[in-house]
Protein backbone atom coordinates (compact mmCIF):
# COMPACT_ATOMS: atom_id res chain seq x y z
CA UNK A 1 0.00 0.00 0.00
CA UNK A 2 2.84 2.42 1.24
CA UNK A 3 4.54 1.73 -2.13
CA UNK A 4 1.61 2.44 -4.46
CA UNK A 5 1.23 6.01 -2.36
CA UNK A 6 4.78 6.64 -2.92
CA UNK A 7 4.88 6.42 -6.78
CA UNK A 8 5.71 9.47 -8.48
CA UNK A 9 2.72 11.02 -9.61
CA UNK A 10 3.48 12.76 -13.00
CA UNK A 11 2.58 16.66 -13.42
CA UNK A 12 0.10 17.02 -16.18
CA UNK A 13 0.86 20.81 -15.86
CA UNK A 14 4.54 20.59 -16.68
CA UNK A 15 4.82 17.54 -19.19
CA UNK A 16 3.42 17.48 -22.77
CA UNK A 17 0.87 14.45 -23.47
CA UNK A 18 -0.71 13.48 -26.56
CA UNK A 19 -4.78 13.01 -26.58
CA UNK A 20 -6.66 12.06 -29.35
CA UNK A 21 -9.70 13.48 -30.50
CA UNK A 22 -12.11 11.64 -32.95
CA UNK A 23 -12.63 9.41 -34.98
CA UNK A 24 -15.42 9.48 -33.45
CA UNK A 25 -16.14 12.55 -31.36
CA UNK A 26 -19.27 14.70 -31.69
CA UNK A 27 -17.57 18.07 -32.42
CA UNK A 28 -15.44 17.16 -35.41
CA UNK A 29 -18.90 16.46 -37.09
CA UNK A 30 -17.06 12.91 -38.77
CA UNK A 31 -14.94 11.04 -38.91
CA UNK A 32 -11.56 13.08 -38.37
CA UNK A 33 -8.74 12.20 -36.04
CA UNK A 34 -6.97 15.18 -34.33
CA UNK A 35 -4.01 14.18 -32.57
CA UNK A 36 -3.49 17.14 -30.16
CA UNK A 37 -0.25 17.51 -27.87
CA UNK A 38 -1.35 19.41 -24.55
CA UNK A 39 0.48 20.65 -21.73
CA UNK A 40 -2.20 21.46 -18.59
CA UNK A 41 -5.38 22.14 -21.15
CA UNK A 42 -3.35 24.56 -23.40
CA UNK A 43 -3.26 23.00 -27.41
CA UNK A 44 0.32 23.27 -28.27
CA UNK A 45 -0.09 21.16 -31.44
CA UNK A 46 -2.10 19.03 -33.24
CA UNK A 47 -2.25 16.74 -36.04
CA UNK A 48 -5.05 15.73 -38.47
CA UNK A 49 -5.53 12.90 -39.74
CA UNK A 50 -7.65 12.51 -42.36
CA UNK A 51 -8.64 9.16 -44.72
CA UNK A 52 -11.55 7.32 -42.76
CA UNK A 53 -13.98 8.42 -44.90
CA UNK A 54 -12.09 8.05 -48.02
CA UNK A 55 -13.42 6.82 -51.18
CA UNK A 56 -11.29 7.24 -53.93
CA UNK A 57 -13.93 9.44 -55.64
CA UNK A 58 -11.53 11.17 -58.17
CA UNK A 59 -10.55 7.16 -59.37
CA UNK A 60 -14.12 6.53 -59.45
CA UNK A 61 -14.75 9.25 -61.89
CA UNK A 62 -12.00 7.55 -64.24
CA UNK A 63 -14.48 5.06 -65.17
CA UNK A 64 -17.09 7.29 -65.18
CA UNK A 65 -18.82 9.49 -67.87
CA UNK A 66 -19.80 12.67 -67.06
CA UNK A 67 -23.40 12.50 -65.73
CA UNK A 68 -22.17 9.82 -63.75
CA UNK A 69 -20.09 11.60 -62.22
CA UNK A 70 -22.53 14.42 -60.80
CA UNK A 71 -24.19 11.52 -58.09
CA UNK A 72 -20.42 11.07 -56.93
CA UNK A 73 -20.08 14.58 -56.08
CA UNK A 74 -23.26 14.75 -54.12
CA UNK A 75 -21.22 12.95 -51.55
CA UNK A 76 -18.10 14.86 -51.37
CA UNK A 77 -19.84 18.07 -49.65
CA UNK A 78 -23.32 16.71 -48.73
CA UNK A 79 -24.53 20.40 -47.36
CA UNK A 80 -23.88 22.02 -50.47
CA UNK A 81 -24.75 18.96 -53.34
CA UNK A 82 -26.06 21.22 -55.54
CA UNK A 83 -23.48 24.03 -55.67
CA UNK A 84 -20.72 20.66 -56.42
CA UNK A 85 -22.99 19.14 -58.81
CA UNK A 86 -23.19 22.78 -60.55
CA UNK A 87 -19.45 22.71 -60.80
CA UNK A 88 -19.23 19.65 -63.19
CA UNK A 89 -22.41 20.69 -64.87
CA UNK A 90 -20.80 23.94 -65.94
CA UNK A 91 -17.58 22.36 -66.37
CA UNK A 92 -19.18 20.12 -69.38
CA UNK A 93 -20.96 22.97 -70.38
CA UNK A 94 -17.83 25.02 -70.86
CA UNK A 95 -16.24 22.21 -72.51
CA UNK A 96 -18.77 21.49 -74.76
CA UNK A 97 -19.70 25.22 -75.55
CA UNK A 98 -23.14 24.78 -74.78
CA UNK A 99 -25.35 27.60 -73.91
CA UNK A 100 -27.93 26.46 -71.07
CA UNK A 101 -31.31 28.24 -70.96
CA UNK A 102 -31.86 31.26 -69.15
CA UNK A 103 -34.30 29.69 -67.39
CA UNK A 104 -32.01 26.93 -65.91
CA UNK A 105 -29.51 29.54 -65.09
CA UNK A 106 -32.08 31.64 -62.95
CA UNK A 107 -33.34 27.93 -61.24
CA UNK A 108 -29.71 26.79 -60.60
CA UNK A 109 -29.24 30.20 -58.87
CA UNK A 110 -32.39 30.13 -56.59
CA UNK A 111 -31.59 26.37 -55.44
CA UNK A 112 -27.74 26.91 -54.88
CA UNK A 113 -28.97 29.84 -52.57
CA UNK A 114 -31.15 27.91 -50.89
CA UNK A 115 -28.60 25.28 -50.16
CA UNK A 116 -26.24 27.49 -48.77
CA UNK A 117 -29.05 28.73 -46.58
CA UNK A 118 -29.60 24.92 -45.18
CA UNK A 119 -26.25 24.26 -45.23
CA UNK A 120 -25.28 27.80 -42.51
CA UNK A 121 -28.90 26.52 -40.76
CA UNK A 122 -27.14 23.00 -40.01
CA UNK A 123 -23.70 24.87 -39.05
CA UNK A 124 -25.39 27.13 -37.00
CA UNK A 125 -27.43 23.59 -35.03
CA UNK A 126 -23.95 22.15 -34.73
CA UNK A 127 -22.18 25.21 -33.87
CA UNK A 128 -24.57 26.17 -30.80
CA UNK A 129 -24.25 22.43 -29.61
CA UNK A 130 -20.54 22.54 -29.67
CA UNK A 131 -20.80 25.20 -27.91
CA UNK A 132 -23.10 23.39 -24.96
CA UNK A 133 -26.44 24.89 -25.95
CA UNK A 134 -28.35 22.30 -27.33
CA UNK A 135 -31.76 24.74 -28.23
CA UNK A 136 -30.07 25.88 -31.64
CA UNK A 137 -30.03 22.27 -32.67
CA UNK A 138 -33.65 21.82 -32.72
CA UNK A 139 -34.32 25.24 -33.78
CA UNK A 140 -31.73 25.26 -36.49
CA UNK A 141 -33.21 21.41 -38.01
CA UNK A 142 -37.17 22.61 -37.82
CA UNK A 143 -36.00 25.34 -39.99
CA UNK A 144 -33.83 23.35 -42.52
CA UNK A 145 -36.38 20.91 -42.54
CA UNK A 146 -38.72 23.57 -44.25
CA UNK A 147 -36.06 23.49 -47.27
CA UNK A 148 -35.93 20.20 -47.00
CA UNK A 149 -39.26 19.98 -47.96
CA UNK A 150 -39.11 22.10 -50.76
CA UNK A 151 -36.46 20.28 -52.48
CA UNK A 152 -38.23 17.23 -52.04
CA UNK A 153 -41.22 17.85 -53.68
CA UNK A 154 -39.42 19.20 -56.25
CA UNK A 155 -36.47 17.21 -56.84
CA UNK A 156 -37.56 13.69 -55.56
CA UNK A 157 -35.25 13.79 -52.44
CA UNK A 158 -34.30 15.40 -49.40
CA UNK A 159 -29.92 14.95 -48.98
CA UNK A 160 -28.02 13.67 -52.11
CA UNK A 161 -30.85 15.27 -55.12
CA UNK A 162 -28.30 14.70 -58.51
CA UNK A 163 -31.22 17.05 -59.42
CA UNK A 164 -28.63 19.00 -62.27
CA UNK A 165 -27.18 17.53 -65.15
CA UNK A 166 -25.22 18.54 -68.45
CA UNK A 167 -27.02 21.10 -70.35
CA UNK A 168 -29.68 21.74 -67.41
CA UNK A 169 -32.14 20.28 -65.04
CA UNK A 170 -33.39 16.53 -64.65
CA UNK A 171 -36.25 17.75 -64.18
CA UNK A 172 -38.43 21.20 -64.06
CA UNK A 173 -39.57 22.84 -60.88
CA UNK A 174 -42.77 21.81 -59.08
CA UNK A 175 -45.74 24.24 -58.95
CA UNK A 176 -45.54 24.95 -56.06
CA UNK A 177 -42.06 25.61 -56.16
CA UNK A 178 -42.36 29.54 -55.75
CA UNK A 179 -45.09 29.75 -53.57
CA UNK A 180 -42.98 27.68 -51.09
CA UNK A 181 -39.97 29.13 -51.73
CA UNK A 182 -41.53 32.82 -51.03
CA UNK A 183 -43.51 31.46 -47.68
CA UNK A 184 -40.05 29.83 -46.34
CA UNK A 185 -38.65 33.60 -47.25
CA UNK A 186 -41.32 34.94 -45.28
CA UNK A 187 -41.14 32.67 -42.25
CA UNK A 188 -37.32 32.53 -41.85
CA UNK A 189 -37.05 36.30 -42.07
CA UNK A 190 -38.82 36.25 -38.33
CA UNK A 191 -36.79 33.09 -37.68
CA UNK A 192 -33.46 34.48 -37.54
CA UNK A 193 -34.25 37.19 -35.57
CA UNK A 194 -34.13 34.29 -32.90
CA UNK A 195 -31.24 32.69 -33.80
CA UNK A 196 -29.67 36.11 -33.04
CA UNK A 197 -31.63 36.53 -29.58
CA UNK A 198 -30.77 32.96 -29.06
CA UNK A 199 -26.88 32.32 -29.79
CA UNK A 200 -25.43 35.86 -31.25
CA UNK A 201 -26.44 38.12 -28.38
CA UNK A 202 -25.39 35.50 -25.49
CA UNK A 203 -22.62 36.90 -23.37
CA UNK A 204 -21.12 33.01 -22.96
CA UNK A 205 -21.00 32.23 -26.40
CA UNK A 206 -19.23 35.75 -27.12
CA UNK A 207 -16.94 35.55 -24.17
CA UNK A 208 -15.81 32.00 -26.02
CA UNK A 209 -15.30 33.16 -29.49
CA UNK A 210 -14.23 36.66 -29.15
CA UNK A 211 -10.71 36.93 -29.72
CA UNK A 212 -9.76 33.12 -30.39
CA UNK A 213 -8.33 31.90 -33.10
CA UNK A 214 -7.57 35.17 -34.84
CA UNK A 215 -6.58 34.45 -38.57
CA UNK A 216 -4.96 37.04 -40.11
CA UNK A 217 -5.58 38.12 -44.14
CA UNK A 218 -2.26 36.75 -45.50
CA UNK A 219 -2.46 33.82 -43.38
CA UNK A 220 -6.18 33.00 -44.62
CA UNK A 221 -4.56 33.34 -48.43
CA UNK A 222 -1.25 31.70 -48.07
CA UNK A 223 -3.27 28.76 -46.23
CA UNK A 224 -5.91 28.87 -49.36
CA UNK A 225 -8.86 29.23 -46.48
CA UNK A 226 -12.04 30.37 -48.82
CA UNK A 227 -15.47 31.30 -48.09
CA UNK A 228 -17.17 32.65 -44.87
CA UNK A 229 -14.16 31.50 -43.06
CA UNK A 230 -12.01 33.36 -45.23
CA UNK A 231 -13.97 36.63 -45.48
CA UNK A 232 -13.97 36.84 -41.62
CA UNK A 233 -10.28 38.00 -41.71
CA UNK A 234 -11.13 40.20 -44.69
CA UNK A 235 -10.10 38.20 -47.99
CA UNK A 236 -12.36 39.05 -50.73
CA UNK A 237 -12.52 35.88 -52.20
CA UNK A 238 -16.29 35.54 -53.31
CA UNK A 239 -16.16 33.43 -56.13
CA UNK A 240 -19.56 34.28 -56.95
CA UNK A 241 -18.25 38.03 -57.44
CA UNK A 242 -14.93 37.70 -58.78
CA UNK A 243 -15.77 35.50 -61.58
CA UNK A 244 -19.92 35.48 -61.84
CA UNK A 245 -21.60 32.59 -63.58
CA UNK A 246 -25.61 31.65 -62.92
CA UNK A 247 -27.20 34.81 -62.59
CA UNK A 248 -24.97 36.23 -60.16
CA UNK A 249 -23.95 39.10 -62.20
CA UNK A 250 -27.55 40.06 -62.46
CA UNK A 251 -28.24 40.54 -58.87
CA UNK A 252 -27.43 42.65 -56.28
CA UNK A 253 -26.01 41.50 -53.29
CA UNK A 254 -22.96 42.00 -50.67
CA UNK A 255 -19.80 40.43 -50.33
CA UNK A 256 -19.25 41.13 -46.40
CA UNK A 257 -15.63 41.09 -45.17
CA UNK A 258 -14.85 41.03 -41.93
CA UNK A 259 -11.98 42.62 -40.00
CA UNK A 260 -11.14 40.86 -36.55
CA UNK A 261 -10.73 37.27 -38.16
CA UNK A 262 -11.52 36.08 -34.80
CA UNK A 263 -14.45 32.94 -34.34
CA UNK A 264 -17.11 35.22 -33.74
CA UNK A 265 -16.14 37.17 -36.95
CA UNK A 266 -16.70 34.09 -38.67
CA UNK A 267 -19.88 33.15 -36.95
CA UNK A 268 -21.32 36.69 -38.23
CA UNK A 269 -20.05 35.91 -41.36
CA UNK A 270 -22.27 33.15 -41.91
CA UNK A 271 -25.09 34.61 -40.00
CA UNK A 272 -24.83 37.81 -42.71
CA UNK A 273 -25.00 35.59 -45.53
CA UNK A 274 -27.78 33.53 -45.05
CA UNK A 275 -29.72 37.39 -45.50
CA UNK A 276 -27.74 38.10 -48.09
CA UNK A 277 -28.81 34.73 -49.95
CA UNK A 278 -32.59 35.24 -49.15
CA UNK A 279 -31.76 38.56 -50.72
CA UNK A 280 -30.84 36.84 -53.69
CA UNK A 281 -33.74 34.38 -53.98
CA UNK A 282 -36.06 37.66 -53.75
CA UNK A 283 -34.69 39.30 -56.79
CA UNK A 284 -34.87 35.98 -58.56
CA UNK A 285 -38.37 33.86 -57.70
CA UNK A 286 -40.65 36.25 -59.80
CA UNK A 287 -39.02 36.43 -62.42
CA UNK A 288 -37.94 32.39 -63.50
CA UNK A 289 -38.43 32.94 -67.50
CA UNK A 290 -40.52 30.53 -69.39
CA UNK A 291 -38.78 28.33 -71.25
CA UNK A 292 -36.62 24.60 -71.45
CA UNK A 293 -35.41 23.14 -67.93
CA UNK A 294 -32.44 21.71 -70.50
CA UNK A 295 -30.40 22.40 -73.71
CA UNK A 296 -30.56 19.45 -75.86
CA UNK A 297 -27.49 17.50 -75.39
CA UNK A 298 -25.57 14.25 -77.26
CA UNK A 299 -26.27 11.06 -75.52
CA UNK A 300 -22.69 10.52 -75.42
CA UNK A 301 -21.07 13.26 -73.83
CA UNK A 302 -17.04 13.78 -74.98
CA UNK A 303 -15.09 16.43 -73.58
CA UNK A 304 -12.85 17.58 -76.49
CA UNK A 305 -8.92 16.86 -75.46
CA UNK A 306 -7.74 19.78 -73.10
CA UNK A 307 -7.95 20.93 -69.62
CA UNK A 308 -10.54 22.67 -67.87
CA UNK A 309 -10.92 24.27 -64.46
CA UNK A 310 -14.27 25.36 -63.38
CA UNK A 311 -14.85 27.07 -59.81
CA UNK A 312 -17.65 27.56 -57.58
CA UNK A 313 -18.64 29.46 -54.33
CA UNK A 314 -20.11 26.44 -52.13
CA UNK A 315 -21.21 26.97 -48.58
CA UNK A 316 -17.74 26.45 -47.56
CA UNK A 317 -15.71 27.88 -49.86
CA UNK A 318 -14.31 27.31 -52.90
CA UNK A 319 -15.02 24.21 -54.83
CA UNK A 320 -12.61 24.28 -57.88
CA UNK A 321 -13.02 21.08 -60.52
CA UNK A 322 -10.29 20.25 -62.94
CA UNK A 323 -10.44 17.84 -66.06
CA UNK A 324 -8.01 16.51 -67.69
CA UNK A 325 -9.75 15.13 -71.21
CA UNK A 326 -8.15 12.86 -73.52
CA UNK A 327 -11.56 13.27 -75.70
CA UNK A 328 -13.07 9.95 -74.41
CA UNK A 329 -16.81 9.46 -72.65
CA UNK A 330 -14.98 9.70 -69.12
CA UNK A 331 -12.18 11.89 -67.80
CA UNK A 332 -8.19 10.93 -67.78
CA UNK A 333 -7.83 12.79 -64.65
CA UNK A 334 -10.48 14.58 -62.02
CA UNK A 335 -9.50 16.61 -59.55
CA UNK A 336 -11.42 18.44 -56.79
CA UNK A 337 -9.76 21.06 -54.95
CA UNK A 338 -12.51 20.88 -51.77
CA UNK A 339 -12.48 24.15 -49.41
CA UNK A 340 -13.05 21.61 -46.34
CA UNK A 341 -9.44 19.99 -47.10
CA UNK A 342 -7.57 23.74 -47.48
CA UNK A 343 -9.15 24.74 -44.25
CA UNK A 344 -8.54 22.17 -42.05
CA UNK A 345 -4.74 22.63 -42.72
CA UNK A 346 -5.00 25.70 -40.90
CA UNK A 347 -6.39 24.36 -37.37
CA UNK A 348 -2.81 23.70 -36.37
CA UNK A 349 -2.36 27.17 -36.79
CA UNK A 350 -5.26 28.79 -35.24
CA UNK A 351 -5.24 26.50 -32.34
CA UNK A 352 -1.66 26.88 -30.81
CA UNK A 353 -1.57 28.71 -27.54
CA UNK A 354 -5.68 28.37 -27.18
CA UNK A 355 -7.08 26.21 -24.53
CA UNK A 356 -8.90 22.56 -25.25
CA UNK A 357 -12.07 24.22 -25.36
CA UNK A 358 -11.19 26.80 -27.71
CA UNK A 359 -10.13 24.19 -30.38
CA UNK A 360 -13.77 22.92 -30.40
CA UNK A 361 -15.21 26.11 -30.68
CA UNK A 362 -12.44 27.28 -33.34
CA UNK A 363 -13.75 23.79 -35.41
CA UNK A 364 -16.87 25.12 -34.86
CA UNK A 365 -16.59 27.83 -37.19
CA UNK A 366 -14.25 26.40 -39.26
CA UNK A 367 -17.66 24.68 -40.37
CA UNK A 368 -16.14 20.76 -41.30
CA UNK A 369 -17.88 18.19 -43.60
CA UNK A 370 -15.28 15.55 -43.25
CA UNK A 371 -16.52 14.04 -46.64
CA UNK A 372 -15.18 16.32 -48.36
CA UNK A 373 -11.83 16.77 -46.86
CA UNK A 374 -11.60 12.51 -47.58
CA UNK A 375 -13.49 12.42 -51.12
CA UNK B 1 -1.60 42.95 -66.34
CA UNK B 2 -2.97 41.24 -69.18
CA UNK B 3 -1.85 38.15 -69.97
CA UNK B 4 0.06 39.20 -72.80
CA UNK B 5 2.13 41.20 -70.65
CA UNK B 6 2.10 38.29 -67.51
CA UNK B 7 3.37 35.81 -70.55
CA UNK B 8 6.48 38.11 -71.06
CA UNK B 9 7.42 38.94 -68.05
CA UNK B 10 7.07 35.11 -66.91
CA UNK B 11 9.20 34.22 -70.28
CA UNK B 12 11.45 36.77 -69.02
CA UNK B 13 12.06 35.27 -65.85
CA UNK B 14 12.79 32.02 -67.25
CA UNK B 15 13.80 32.23 -70.64
CA UNK B 16 13.38 28.18 -71.27
CA UNK B 17 9.96 27.84 -69.58
CA UNK B 18 7.38 26.33 -72.24
CA UNK B 19 4.62 28.16 -73.26
CA UNK B 20 1.52 25.61 -73.64
CA UNK B 21 -2.12 26.70 -75.69
CA UNK B 22 -4.30 26.54 -73.55
CA UNK B 23 -8.44 28.02 -73.80
CA UNK B 24 -8.80 29.28 -69.97
CA UNK B 25 -5.55 29.85 -68.17
CA UNK B 26 -1.90 31.10 -69.11
CA UNK B 27 0.18 28.03 -69.02
CA UNK B 28 3.66 27.61 -68.60
CA UNK B 29 5.87 24.41 -68.46
CA UNK B 30 9.04 25.10 -66.49
CA UNK B 31 11.92 22.92 -65.72
CA UNK B 32 12.00 21.59 -62.19
CA UNK B 33 15.14 23.11 -61.19
CA UNK B 34 14.07 26.67 -61.54
CA UNK B 35 10.29 25.66 -60.03
CA UNK B 36 11.21 27.70 -56.38
CA UNK B 37 12.95 30.01 -57.62
CA UNK B 38 10.25 31.03 -60.23
CA UNK B 39 7.53 30.58 -57.50
CA UNK B 40 8.86 32.83 -55.13
CA UNK B 41 9.60 35.78 -57.27
CA UNK B 42 6.39 35.19 -58.39
CA UNK B 43 5.22 35.82 -55.03
CA UNK B 44 7.33 38.66 -53.68
CA UNK B 45 7.32 40.55 -56.31
CA UNK B 46 5.08 43.29 -56.59
CA UNK B 47 3.41 43.27 -60.17
CA UNK B 48 3.13 40.09 -60.01
CA UNK B 49 1.86 39.16 -56.49
CA UNK B 50 0.96 35.49 -56.49
CA UNK B 51 -0.39 35.23 -52.88
CA UNK B 52 -3.15 32.86 -53.54
CA UNK B 53 -2.38 29.24 -54.57
CA UNK B 54 -5.50 27.80 -55.24
CA UNK B 55 -5.04 24.15 -56.59
CA UNK B 56 -2.21 22.07 -56.58
CA UNK B 57 -2.00 18.64 -57.79
CA UNK B 58 -0.53 16.16 -59.88
CA UNK B 59 -1.46 14.06 -63.14
CA UNK B 60 -0.24 11.30 -64.43
CA UNK B 61 0.79 11.33 -68.32
CA UNK B 62 2.02 7.52 -68.62
CA UNK B 63 5.23 9.28 -69.87
CA UNK B 64 5.97 11.53 -67.26
CA UNK B 65 3.94 12.53 -63.86
CA UNK B 66 2.73 16.12 -64.05
CA UNK B 67 2.99 18.64 -61.05
CA UNK B 68 -0.15 21.58 -61.73
CA UNK B 69 -0.69 24.54 -60.12
CA UNK B 70 -2.94 26.90 -60.06
CA UNK B 71 -2.27 30.36 -58.97
CA UNK B 72 -3.97 33.97 -58.90
CA UNK B 73 -3.20 37.29 -57.37
CA UNK B 74 -5.55 38.41 -54.77
CA UNK B 75 -4.31 41.96 -55.77
CA UNK B 76 -4.33 42.08 -59.30
CA UNK B 77 -6.75 39.23 -60.43
CA UNK B 78 -4.48 37.23 -63.05
CA UNK B 79 -3.86 33.92 -63.37
CA UNK B 80 -1.40 31.65 -64.24
CA UNK B 81 -0.80 27.75 -64.36
CA UNK B 82 2.78 26.29 -63.93
CA UNK B 83 3.42 22.91 -64.69
CA UNK B 84 6.61 20.69 -63.65
CA UNK B 85 7.37 17.20 -65.19
CA UNK B 86 9.37 14.49 -64.13
CA UNK B 87 9.82 11.34 -66.15
CA UNK B 88 11.12 9.26 -62.97
CA UNK B 89 8.36 6.73 -61.44
CA UNK B 90 10.13 5.65 -58.92
CA UNK B 91 12.28 8.53 -57.03
CA UNK B 92 10.79 11.84 -58.91
CA UNK B 93 10.71 14.55 -57.11
CA UNK B 94 10.34 18.00 -57.36
CA UNK B 95 10.93 21.24 -54.81
CA UNK B 96 8.36 21.97 -52.40
CA UNK B 97 6.08 25.00 -52.21
CA UNK B 98 5.10 25.02 -48.80
CA UNK B 99 7.66 27.44 -47.95
CA UNK B 100 5.57 30.12 -50.04
CA UNK B 101 2.40 28.95 -50.15
CA UNK B 102 1.38 26.88 -46.47
CA UNK B 103 -1.21 25.39 -48.56
CA UNK B 104 0.52 23.08 -50.56
CA UNK B 105 1.37 21.52 -47.52
CA UNK B 106 -1.21 19.46 -47.69
CA UNK B 107 -2.30 19.36 -51.42
CA UNK B 108 1.73 17.94 -51.85
CA UNK B 109 0.82 15.39 -49.00
CA UNK B 110 -1.90 14.22 -50.70
CA UNK B 111 0.19 14.20 -54.29
CA UNK B 112 2.50 12.15 -52.68
CA UNK B 113 -0.29 10.00 -51.04
CA UNK B 114 -2.19 9.16 -54.47
CA UNK B 115 0.46 10.02 -56.79
CA UNK B 116 3.52 9.11 -55.72
CA UNK B 117 5.76 12.08 -56.15
CA UNK B 118 7.82 13.48 -53.60
CA UNK B 119 8.88 16.70 -52.78
CA UNK B 120 12.22 17.68 -51.94
CA UNK B 121 12.39 19.74 -48.10
CA UNK B 122 8.48 19.21 -47.23
CA UNK B 123 8.34 19.35 -43.51
CA UNK B 124 6.12 16.33 -43.19
CA UNK B 125 5.61 14.21 -46.27
CA UNK B 126 3.64 11.55 -45.27
CA UNK B 127 0.55 9.83 -46.51
CA UNK B 128 -2.46 11.84 -46.00
CA UNK B 129 -5.73 9.57 -46.58
CA UNK B 130 -4.42 5.89 -46.98
CA UNK B 131 -2.63 4.35 -44.18
CA UNK B 132 1.22 3.67 -43.54
CA UNK B 133 2.33 0.62 -45.42
CA UNK B 134 -0.02 1.26 -48.03
CA UNK B 135 1.06 -0.44 -51.48
CA UNK B 136 1.33 2.00 -54.79
CA UNK B 137 -0.07 4.85 -55.47
CA UNK B 138 -3.74 4.81 -56.43
CA UNK B 139 -4.11 7.28 -59.00
CA UNK B 140 -1.35 6.58 -60.89
CA UNK B 141 -2.60 4.95 -64.71
CA UNK B 142 -0.86 1.69 -63.79
CA UNK B 143 -1.66 0.65 -60.35
CA UNK B 144 -3.30 -2.76 -60.03
CA UNK B 145 -6.37 -3.24 -57.42
CA UNK B 146 -8.06 -7.03 -58.66
CA UNK B 147 -10.50 -7.02 -55.00
CA UNK B 148 -11.73 -3.15 -55.46
CA UNK B 149 -11.41 -1.73 -59.25
CA UNK B 150 -13.92 -3.74 -61.46
CA UNK B 151 -12.69 -3.79 -65.35
CA UNK B 152 -15.72 -3.49 -67.38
Amino acid sequence: MKEIINLPVKNVEEEEYHINMGPQHPSTHGVLRLVVSLKGEIVKSLKPHCGYIHRGIEKMCEKDTYPQIIHLTDRMDYLSAHINNHAVCMLVEKALEVEVPERVKYIRTIVDELNRIASHQLWWCSFGMDMGGLTCFFYGLRDREKILDIFEESFGSRLLHSYYTPGGLMMDIHPNFQKNVKAFIKYFRKKIKDYDELLTGNIIMQLRTRGIGVLSKEDAISYGITGPSARASGFACDVRKHDPYGVYDKVDFKEILGTTGDTLERYMMRMHEMHESMKIIEQLIDNIPEGDYAAKMKAVIKLPAGEYFQRVEAARGELGVYVVSDGNKSPYRMKFRSPNFSNLSVLDHLSRGCKIADLIAIGASLDYVIPDIDR
Amino acid sequence: MNNEALKERILGLVPDAEYQENKQFLTFIIPPAKMHDLALRLKNEADLAFDYLFCLTAVDMVKFLEVVYHLESTTHRHQVVLKVRTEDRVNGAVDTVCDIWRTAEFHEREAFDLMGIRFNNHPDLRRIFLEEGWVGHPLRKDYVDEVNIVEF
